[in-house]
């Protein structure tokens, strides 16, 4: 995905080097997908789901 | 003494064969408090093993802050995926693996290495398209443990 667009970086994240980081994201079972520290994606979804939700983090209406 | 099996490298010198163009792997590293950046680099050595168009540049975190803020890192070991064009230029994929690429995550970063190396990526037509227009940054953290 981070290929497809300038704006978009994948970060796959060792979770248990980074513990801290596991914890701020409340990561309990893996793969976990965070994007922009909103949407949360939990497991291995299929590729339009993952799409689908990832790009709620983004495409929200505003308030 | 390598990590890989035989068989593995050979499935992997293949694989790597069909690269159109080369690629940086920018290794961040530091030399004290990162347990496992002597690991990650053993992992990463095995690569321009088996093909001349995967290279690995070194940084060290803590010396080299300017590459450090170009590729937004801050912690050791990670390791960011770039693709190199015919004139030498660097063309940063934006893909970044923050902690010892072991396990799966070792193949997730052989398949971002042939993705960014020219090999047709997995995303459909339609996801590609919506994805392209994404108009700001999304930032995209996938957690996994080593398995």
């Amino acid at each position: 995905m981070a290929f497809a667009s300038p704006q978009i970086t994948a970060l796959a994240v060792e979770a248990t080097e980074y513990p801290d980081l596991a914890r701020r994201y409340r990561v309990t079972g893996v793969p976990k997908s965070i994007v922009n520290d909103k949407v949360e994606i939990l497991g291995a979804v299929p590729q339009d789901a993952f799409v689908e939700q990832a790009l709620t983090a983004v495409t929200a209406s505003p308030e | 003494m390598g990590l890989l099996s035989p068989a593995d490298q050979d499935k992997l010198r293949e694989a790597f064969a069909e690269m159109r163009s080369s690629v940086k792997i920018v290794f961040f590293t530091q030399t004290l408090g990162c347990d496992t950046c002597l690991q990650t680099r053993q992992i990463i050595d095995e690569l321009p093993v088996l093909t001349d168009k995967v290279a690995i540049e070194e940084v060290n975190l803590v010396l080299d802050t300017d590459r450090a803020k170009q590729f937004g890192v801050d912690r050791a070991p990670t390791l960011a995926i770039v693709g190199v064009d015919a004139a030498g230029a660097e063309h940063d994929a934006r893909i970044r693996f923050v902690g010892t690429p072991a396990g799966y995550e070792f193949i997730s970063l052989v398949q971002a290495v042939l993705l960014v190396g020219g090999r047709e990526g997995v995303l459909t037509p339609e996801n590609r398209g919506k994805l392209a227009a994404v108009s700001e940054p999304m930032i995209i953290q996938v957690y996994t443990t080593p398995t």
